[in-house]
C-alpha cells in the first residue's frame, strides 16, 4: 500500500522522536537531513542526501526544496548557552514570526520541535546572525536525483510525465535504476512508454556499443523526437566502426519522417479547428444570409452579444459585476461559485447567449431589416449602422478593454496523442461545430418550422399564397440566425478575449465562407469552412507568414469563384437573376 | 434623350466653383479664413471626390464596391511614397547621422539600409503621379475582369471586394511589404522643391483638389448623359435585359468600375499631403462603408448629392468627434439607419421628391409621365429567386 506510506512514515518518526530514541539504520529523514546540514565534508554530505533516495516522506521534498532556496540555517551556539557546548551547531528554520527586536523563534530540523536552550527557554534569533546552509553543485545534482525520484511518484500522472522526460533530457545514469523500478508499477501507459523512452536515451550513454545501438533503435522505433539532440551528439562523437553512428543515422531519420507526420496532423488539426471556428460562425450567416438573402453586416455584433452574455453569465456565478454604462450604474451580485459550480457557467451561458442574441436579432428583423426584403444591398448598409451602434453600446457598457472570459477546467488543458498537441478547448469547438451542424440540419430538414422555412426562403410569394404566415417565418429564420452567431460567440469567448471589435475579426471570413460554400447550401458552408481553414493552416506552416497565407487564401477564394461562380453548391432555379 | 447641362445649373456650377477655387483661397490669403479651416475644407473636397467615384458605381451601375477606400488609400500610398523619399534626408536619423543613404525614417527604424528596390523610381515625381492612377487602375482592371467575366453581382460582388480590400489591409499592415505597416507614412516635408507643410502649399493643394472635384464633375456629368450613361442605368435597373439586348454589360461595368478606381485614387492623392498622413486603417472596409454613408445620405443617382453628402457627413463628423466623441458611431449609425429606411433616395433626392410632390400638388392633378421616369427602385435585387 505505497499510498500510506508517508503517514506511516510519519508516524513512526513521531513515534521515534517523541520516546527520544533513534534507531540505527532506518535513521528518518529529518535527521538525516539535519545530519546532512551540519556536515562540513562535502562528500559526506552528499552521500547523506543520496542515501535519501527511493524514500517517500513528502517531507524530503519540502526540506531540500527549502535547503536549495537557502531558508535552512545554521545555528551556532554561542558561549555560556545553557545546554549547549560552545560552536555546536544545529540546522534550523525560522518561524518567520518577528518580535519587536527583529528576532524569530526557531525550530529544529532534527526533531521538528521549537529551538530551546537547557533551561528550557525558546531561544530567539535574529536572522542575520545565521548563516543559510550552502548548497555546492555536486550537493545539488545529488538533491536533483533525490527529487527526481521522488517525483517519479507523484500521484498525478502529467507531473509524472514532466519529471520522467526531463530525466530523459538529463541522461543522468544514476537514475537508471529508480526508472526501472518505476516502470514496473507504473500504471499510466503514457508514462510507461516516457520512462521507456528516458532509459533509452540514458542507456544512449552507456559504454557498451550493443546496449547503445539498441537504445538508439528503440528511441528510432519510437520516433522520439525529444531524443534528436542526442542522437546527434552520438553521431558527432562516434567512434567508427562500432556501429552506432549508422544505427543512430538511421534512427534521425526515422524520427524526422516521424515529426513530419506529426506536424502533418497538427497542422490538419489546427486547420480542423480553425475551420470549425470559420462554421461556426458562418453558420448563422448561412442561414440569415444563405436562406434568407438578407445581408447581415451586424451578424459579427451578434456574436459579440453572445460572448459578452456568456462574459456576465460567468461574473454572476464568481464575484458579480459593476456596470456604468451611461452614467448609470448596475451591480450584479455574484453567486461566489468556485470549482465545479463555477464550471457549470458555461452550460448556462450557451442557451442564454443563445435567447441573447436571437432577441437583439428579433428586434433587428422587425426593427429594420423586415422593410429590406426587397432591397439587399441596403440591408447591408442598414445593418452596418446598426452594427456601429452595436460597437458603441458594448464600449459604453463593458468598456473599450478587452475582458477575459474564465475558462471552464473541463475546457482547458491539452491532449496529446502521437506527440501531437490537442487543446481541449480546440477538441471542443470542433465537436461542437458537429453538434450545431447536426441540429441545424435537423431543423431544417425535420421539423414543421424548417419545412416553413424552407418553402418560404425557396419562393415566399407562393408560399404566402398557401398560407404560410410568411412575415412570421421570416422572424424566427433570422431569430434564429441570430441565436446561432450568439452561440459563436459563446464559443469564441473560450478562445481569446471578448472585445467590442471581436466581431470584426471574423465579418469577412463568415462572409466569403458562405459565399464560397454556396449560398444557400449548408452542406457547401461545412466544405468550405473546413476547407478554407485547413488550406489557410496550411499555407501558414508552409511559408511560415499568416499574413502572406490569409492574403493567399483571400485571393485563392476569388480566383475560385472564377471557376464556380456560385460556391461550390448550386441551388438549382430556374430564376432568371438568380 | 442627350441631356446639356441647362443653363441655370451652369451657373450654378460656374459660381460654385468660383467660390471654392479663387475666393476661398483668396480669402485665406488675405488672413480671413483660418488655415485650419482651409485645410479641412481640403480634406472635405477630397472626400467628396470619394464619393462622386462611389456613386458612380453604386448610385448609376448598382455596383456596391466596398472597395473604394482601397482605391483612395493606394493613390494616396503612391504619392506619400514620393513623399517620404522626399523627406528621409530630412528625417530625425538623417539628422543623427544613422542613415546616410537618406531613406524614410520608418525604413531606418525596420533596420533597411539600402532603398528596396520597387521604391526607387518613385524618387521621380511624374513617375509617381503616374503610379497614382497606374496602380489603382490596373488593380482596378484585374479584379474587374475576374469578377465581371464569371458574373459576379450583387451583394457578391460587395462581399468580393470587401475582401480584396481586407486582404490588401492585411498586406500593407505587415511590416515585410516596407510600405510603413502600422504606422503607414507620415511627417512630409516638401513636394517639388517646397514645403508640404506651409500655407501657400496648402493653399494651392486646396485648389488643385478644387479643381480636381470640379473636373470629376464634369466628366461624369458629360458621361452619365451620353449613351454610355443610359446602359451603365440599365446595367443597373435590369442587367439581364441589358445583355439580351445585345450589350456587353461585363465591359461597361468594367469601364466604370476602373474610371472610378481612378477617380477615387487622384481623390486620395490630393488627401494625402493636406492631412499628412496615410496608414492602413484608411483601406478597410469601414472606411470604403463611411463613403458609402455620405453618398446614401447626399443622394445616390444624382453627382450633386456625394458631394453634399461628404461635405454634410464630415462637418457633423467633426463637430461630433470635438463636442462628444463618445457618440460619433451612434449617430452615423442612427443616421444611417434612418437614411435608408425613411429617405432611400438621400438628401438631394428627397429635395427632388418634395419639389416634385410640390409641383403636382399645385397642379392639383396626377403625376405626369416625367415624375414617373424617376427612377425609384434603383438597387439591383439579384438573390430573390
Amino acid at each position: 500500500m505505497p499510498r500510506h506510506r508517508p503517514i506511516f512514515w510519519q508516524l513512526l518518526a513521531c513515534i521515534l522522536f517523541l520516546s527520544g530514541m533513534t534507531l540505527q539504520g532506518a535513521e528518518p529523514p529529518r535527521a538525516v537531513i539535519a545530519k546532512a546540514l551540519i556536515t562540513e565534508d562535502a562528500e559526506e554530505q552528499s552521500k547523506l542526501v543520496a542515501s535519501l533516495a527511493g524514500n517517500t516522506d513528502p517531507l524530503i521534498r519540502d526540506l531540500l526544496t527549502a535547503w536549495k532556496e537557502g531558508t535552512l540555517f545554521i545555528f551556532e551556539a554561542p558561549a555560556g548557552l545553557a545546554g549547549f557546548t560552545e560552536g555546536e551547531k544545529l540546522a534550523v528554520t525560522l518561524t518567520g514570526e518577528k518580535d519587536g527586536e527583529e528576532k524569530q523563534g526557531a525550530l529544529r530540523v532534527d526533531t521538528a520541535e521549537v529551538l530551546k536552550d537547557g533551561e528550557g527557554k525558546a531561544i530567539r534569533l535574529l536572522e542575520s546572525d545565521l548563516s543559510a546552509a550552502e548548497t555546492d553543485s555536486n550537493l545539488r545534482v545529488a538533491m536533483k536525483g533525490v527529487l527526481d525520484v521522488f517525483a517519479l511518484s507523484a500521484a498525478d500522472s502529467v507531473s509524472r510525465l514532466k519529471v520522467v522526460t526531463q530525466i530523459g533530457l538529463d541522461q543522468d545514469p544514476g537514475l537508471l535504476a529508480a526508472l526501472r523500478a518505476r516502470e514496473k508499477i507504473e500504471p499510466d501507459a503514457g508514462v510507461r512508454r516516457a520512462i521507456r523512452q528516458s532509459l533509452a536515451q540514458i542507456e544512449l550513454k552507456n559504454e557498451d556499443a550493443a546496449i547503445r545501438i539498441g537504445a538508439v533503435k528503440e528511441l528510432g522505433a519510437m520516433g522520439s523526437i525529444s531524443s534528436q539532440d542526442a542522437l546527434k551528439e552520438l553521431v558527432r562523437n562516434a567512434t567508427a566502426g562500432d556501429g552506432t553512428e549508422v544505427a543512430a543515422t538511421a534512427a534521425l531519420k526515422a524520427i524526422a519522417t516521424h515529426v513530419k507526420w506529426v506536424n502533418f496532423y497538427g497542422t490538419f488539426f489546427r486547420g480542423l479547428s480553425g475551420g470549425s471556428v470559420l462554421l461556426v460562425v458562418a453558420i448563422g450567416l448561412a442561414i440569415t444570409f444563405g436562406l434568407m438573402g438578407v445581408i447581415n453586416m451586424a451578424h459579427g455584433e451578434l456574436i459579440v452579444v453572445g460572448a459578452y452574455t456568456t462574459y456576465v453569465v460567468q461574473c454572476v456565478f464568481g464575484p458579480g459585476l459593476a456596470l456604468s454604462p451611461f452614467g448609470m450604474k448596475i451591480a450584479l451580485p455574484g453567486l461566489n461559485a468556485t470549482g465545479a459550480a463555477l464550471d457549470s457557467y458555461f452550460l448556462v451561458a450557451l442557451p442564454l447567449s443563445f435567447l441573447m442574441a436571437a432577441a437583439v436579432g428579433l428586434a433587428l428583423e422587425r426593427g429594420i431589416i423586415r422593410f429590406l426584403y426587397r432591397r439587399p444591398l441596403e440591408s447591408l448598409l442598414a445593418t452596418w449602422g446598426v452594427s456601429l451602434v452595436l460597437q458603441q453600446l458594448f464600449r459604453s457598457v463593458f468598456g473599450s478593454n478587452n475582458v477575459q472570459v474564465y475558462s471552464p477546467s473541463w475546457l482547458s488543458g491539452n491532449w496529446t496523442v502521437f506527440d501531437v498537441i490537442l487543446g481541449w478547448n480546440r477538441v471542443f469547438v470542433i465537436g461542437f461545430a458537429i453538434l450545431i451542424i447536426m441540429g441545424t440540419w435537423a431543423i431544417l430538414n425535420k421539423t414543421p418550422l424548417g419545412l416553413l422555412i424552407r418553402a418560404v426562403m425557396q419562393n415566399r410569394a407562393m408560399a404566402s399564397c398557401v398560407g404560410v404566415r410568411t412575415e412570421r417565418v421570416n422572424m424566427l429564420t433570422f431569430g434564429f440566425g441570430s441565436g446561432l452567431a450568439g452561440l459563436a460567440g459563446a464559443f469564441l469567448s473560450q478562445l481569446g478575449n471578448v472585445g467590442p471589435l471581436l466581431g470584426q475579426d471574423y465579418i469577412v471570413s463568415a462572409f466569403m465562407t458562405v459565399v464560397v460554400g454556396g449560398v444557400g447550401s449548408l452542406a457547401g458552408t461545412v466544405i468550405s469552412a473546413l476547407g478554407i481553414g485547413v488550406v489557410d493552416q496550411s499555407l501558414q506552416q508552409i511559408l511560415l507568414n499568416p499574413v502572406l497565407g490569409k492574403i493567399l487564401v483571400l485571393a485563392g477564394i476569388i480566383l475560385f469563384l472564377q471557376w464556380r461562380p456560385a460556391g461550390i453548391f448550386v441551388t438549382k432555379s430556374r430564376s432568371l437573376e438568380g | 434623350m442627350k441631356r446639356a447641362i441647362s443653363r441655370t445649373e451652369f451657373l450654378f456650377i460656374a459660381i460654385t466653383a468660383f467660390i471654392v477655387i479663387v475666393l476661398l483661397p483668396a480669402l485665406n490669403a488675405e488672413g480671413i479664413i483660418s488655415n485650419f479651416h482651409l485645410n479641412l475644407w481640403g480634406k472635405y473636397l477630397c472626400y467628396s471626390v470619394l464619393a462622386i467615384s462611389v456613386d458612380l458605381l453604386w448610385g448609376y451601375t448598382g455596383l456596391l464596391s466596398l472597395g473604394q477606400a482601397l482605391f483612395f488609400s493606394l493613390g494616396g500610398y503612391m504619392f506619400g511614397m514620393y513623399l517620404m523619399l522626399v523627406a528621409g534626408p530630412f528625417g530625425q536619423f538623417a539628422q543623427s547621422g544613422q542613415n546616410p543613404n537618406g531613406l524614410p525614417d520608418f525604413m531606418v527604424f525596420l533596420g533597411h539600409t539600402v532603398l528596396p528596390s520597387f521604391w526607387r523610381p518613385f524618387a521621380s515625381f511624374s513617375f509617381s503621379t503616374l503610379m497614382v492612377v497606374a496602380l489603382p487602375g490596373l488593380l482596378a482592371l484585374g479584379f474587374g475582369y475576374l469578377a465581371f467575366r464569371s458574373r459576379i453581382k450583387g451583394v457578391y460582388f460587395s462581399i468580393l471586394t470587401q475582401a480584396l480590400t481586407y486582404g490588401a489591409a492585411l498586406m500593407f499592415f505587415s511590416n515585410d511589404t516596407v510600405m510603413g505597416g502600422n504606422n503607414g507614412f507620415t511627417d512630409f516635408r516638401y513636394i517639388l522643391g517646397v514645403d508640404v507643410r506651409s500655407a501657400s502649399t496648402q493653399r494651392w493643394l486646396f485648389i488643385a483638389s478644387a479643381v480636381l472635384l470640379l473636373g470629376v464633375y464634369m466628366l461624369c456629368k458629360w458621361l452619365t448623359g451620353t449613351k454610355f450613361g443610359l446602359v451603365q442605368r440599365a446595367v443597373r435597373d435590369s442587367e439581364t435585359r441589358v445583355l439580351f439586348s445585345g450589350y456587353a454589360a461585363a465591359n461597361y461595368k468594367l469601364f466604370v468600375f476602373v474610371l472610378s478606381s481612378l477617380i477615387a485614387a487622384l481623390g486620395g492623392a490630393l488627401y494625402v499631403p493636406q492631412v499628412g498622413i496615410i496608414n492602413p486603417s484608411e483601406m478597410t472596409t469601414e472606411k470604403s462603408l463611411e463613403a458609402v454613408v455620405w453618398c446614401a445620405v447626399g443622394g445616390r443617382g444624382t453627382l450633386v448629392g456625394p458631394i453634399v453628402g461628404a461635405i454634410g457627413v464630415n462637418a457633423l463628423k467633426s463637430w461630433a468627434t470635438r463636442n462628444c466623441p463618445d457618440y460619433w458611431s451612434f449617430i452615423l449609425g442612427t443616421i444611417f439607419i434612418l437614411m435608408v429606411l425613411f429617405v432611400p433616395k438621400g438628401i438631394v433626392g428627397g429635395i427632388n421628391d418634395c419639389s416634385a410632390w410640390f409641383t403636382k400638388w399645385k397642379k392639383g392633378r396626377e403625376p405626369d409621365s416625367t415624375i414617373l421616369e424617376e427612377i425609384t427602385e434603383p438597387a439591383a435585387s439579384p438573390s430573390q429567386s
